[in-house]
């Protein structure tokens, strides 16, 4: 195991860290409202000749991703930070990023979109590009957002993979929190990470290519676009073979998913992020009570742990799947769509219910937990029927 | 230390809330303990209404929500006791520490307290005293070291040292040391 230094820091701070530790060689940012102070920190970092990168700042996020694109294209290793209303400005960036198979690795604090105003925790930002073809990891505590850039950035780079990747925390909860954090030593990220040797970059004049090329009516649009589903195939042992090797060398495991009370759970909540410990708690707080409750939170949103998810919710009587965004006219949240799309091929028919939830940074109280594990436990008992959609702690 | 410790900070934006309950949630860290210090992000205005929060628990923190049910309140405004409800949800053996000139009984009184314990400490007093600004924050952390027993002096001043040696001149260092110390030994207790 590495040498590691025990911190008090946000989210943003130890984001702004590993970002440091990775070096690399261009990061373009642009301090929309809400920005994070990712790049903020990161930017003194810079100022203080504590890194080596070339710092562009641009005239918009839109610009931002445009001049991470170029970079990456000319054989950068790229990084940037955004949230909320910056990444849904970058949305056309996005895809070319991705289409590019540009290993660009973005944190993205996860806040609402307008309107109305709202600049707090949710996760509508981030689900409104989950088809832009990005690995996406979520974190639940700032040390998993340190953790995940990190892996992400080894992932993304992965000559089988070449897939931009995106690192997720949660706006405010997250980013803005104090708590405690492990810090990798320098020497351990770098050598981690190891130097990128980019596959086709435009400044090698040995060896040019293309990037981004017309490939309209009979060019090879289609074949590129099922290229890019392969890589994201490609991404599953990739994620798991660098989740392996980042908890050999900082003691904390790592995978897709991760479960609690699953051996024997009756009952399920399956979360991502910052309110994954609230269902943890009050599951436990069950158990004690000899309830079966159990927590499943996804890491990996894409690509997406099909397989682990419906292996992990065998055998249970009930399901809520809580969304921390919406996807309005849809049967429940982005988040529930997969999970009932990973047990359509289960044996047995479990009844899944979509919670909404903390929408807009609306406090997650533990209380609201409890409700949707009691609720649940009525359904598993067959003492009421799985309903339609619910918003939890809505007024 | 017990399990877990649920602070709740109620101050009016300047005073320096959000700097003490990250002050305390980083002392807790040197003393190995797990913790979590947030503000409760609004408009940011001046002289408005503010919470903050900071867990400390000698485990891991996996809960991420406001603290309803502090075991620790600290106002450090008199004048939000007339407008907020600062004892909100307080558990039955919790402290509630407020910066005024008045006795606990009294505070107790006006909060309609009948359990747990109240402190009362002229901190905006000791700061006029010694840094010669009305900033509360750093004395109301030497009386909640006192009121709840989490921390001796020594850990706080030493924290305090080192964070604010990086940031202030050596005069600013040795009043905010002074305000602590003498809040932590003028507190007044009652429970």
């Amino acid at each position: 195991m590495a040498e590691q230094k025990t911190v008090a820091a946000t989210g943003n701070t130890v984001v702004a860290e590993a970002m440091r530790q990775c070096k690399p060689d261009v990061v373009a940012a642009y301090p929309i409202t809400p920005q994070t102070t990712i790049v903020e920190e990161y930017a003194g970092f810079v100022a203080k000749g504590r890194v080596h990168t070339e710092y562009v700042t641009v005239e918009s996020e839109h610009s931002a991703m445009s001049a991470c694109i170029g970079a990456s294209a000319a054989g950068a290793r790229v990084m940037t930070a955004t949230a909320s209303q910056g990444l849904a400005l970058m949305w056309e960036e996005l895809h070319i990023a991705s289409g590019m198979r540009l290993p660009i690795v973005m944190a993205n604090a996860n806040r609402a979109l307008s309107a109305p105003i709202n600049i707090h925790c949710d996760h509508g930002d981030a689900m409104g590009a989950r088809d832009a073809g990005w690995i996406m990891y979520f974190a639940e505590s700032a040390q998993e957002a340190y953790d995940n850039t990190i892996m992400a950035l080894k992932v993304a780079e992965d000559p089988s993979v070449l897939l931009p990747a995106m690192s997720c925390l949660d706006g405010f909860i997250t980013t803005h929190s104090i708590d405690r954090v492990d810090v990798l030593d320098d020497e351990s990220v770098a050598g981690f990470v190891g130097e990128y040797e980019p596959a086709n970059a435009l400044l090698d004049t040995d060896d040019p290519v293309s990037h981004g090329a017309f490939a309209g009516l009979g060019g090879p649009f289609f074949e590129f676009k099922r290229a890019q589903r392969e890589a994201m195939e490609a991404a599953r042992p990739v994620i798991t073979s660098v989740g392996e090797a980042y908890s050999q060398l900082s003691g904390r495991p790592f995978d897709v998913i991760e479960t609690f009370g699953m051996e024997d759970a009756e009952v399920a909540a399956v979360v991502i992020g910052s309110a994954s410990g609230n269902a943890r708690h009050i599951a436990r707080q069950l158990r004690a009570q000899g309830v079966k409750a159990g927590v499943v939170k996804v890491r990996v949103f894409r690509p997406f742990p099909y397989a682990e998810l419906a292996e992990a919710l065998r055998g249970v009587k009930a399901v809520a799947v809580l969304d921390r965004a919406e996807s309005f006219g849809a049967e429940g949240g982005p988040l529930f769509l997969e999970v009932r799309s990973a047990l359509y091929d289960a044996s047995d028919r479990i009844p899944v219910v979509s919670y909404i939830y903390g929408l807009g940074g609306s406090d997650v109280r533990l209380e609201l937990m409890e409700r949707m594990f009691a609720d649940l436990s009525d359904i598993a008992a067959g003492s009421a029927q799985p309903g339609k959609l619910v918003y939890l702690g809505a007024r | 230390m017990q399990q877990l410790t649920e602070i709740r900070w109620h101050a009016r934006a300047g005073q320096g809330a959000v700097t003490a309950a990250k002050l305390v949630a980083e002392t807790a860290l040197e003393l190995d303990q797990y913790i979590q210090a947030m503000p409760e992000y609004g408009p940011e205005r001046m002289g408005a209404p503010i919470q903050a929060f900071t867990r400390i628990s000698p485990q891991p923190i996996e809960i991420h929500c406001n603290i309803e049910n502090p075991n620790v309140v600290v106002v450090l405004d008199e004048s939000l006791l007339a407008t907020v409800d600062v004892a909100r949800g307080v558990t039955e053996d919790g402290v509630v520490i407020v910066n005024t000139c008045k006795t606990p009984g009294q505070i107790r009184t006006e909060l309609g307290l009948d359990s747990g314990k109240v402190a009362c400490i002229d901190a905006s007093g000791i700061a006029l005293d010694t840094l010669k600004r009305d900033i509360p924050n750093t004395p109301m952390i030497g009386a909640l070291a006192k009121a709840t027993g989490l921390f001796d002096l020594r850990p706080v001043i030493d924290h305090l040292q080192k964070t604010f040696g990086k940031k202030f001149t050596q005069d600013v260092i040795d009043a905010n040391v002074a305000c602590v110390t003498r809040a932590y030994e003028e507190v007044a207790i009652d429970g």
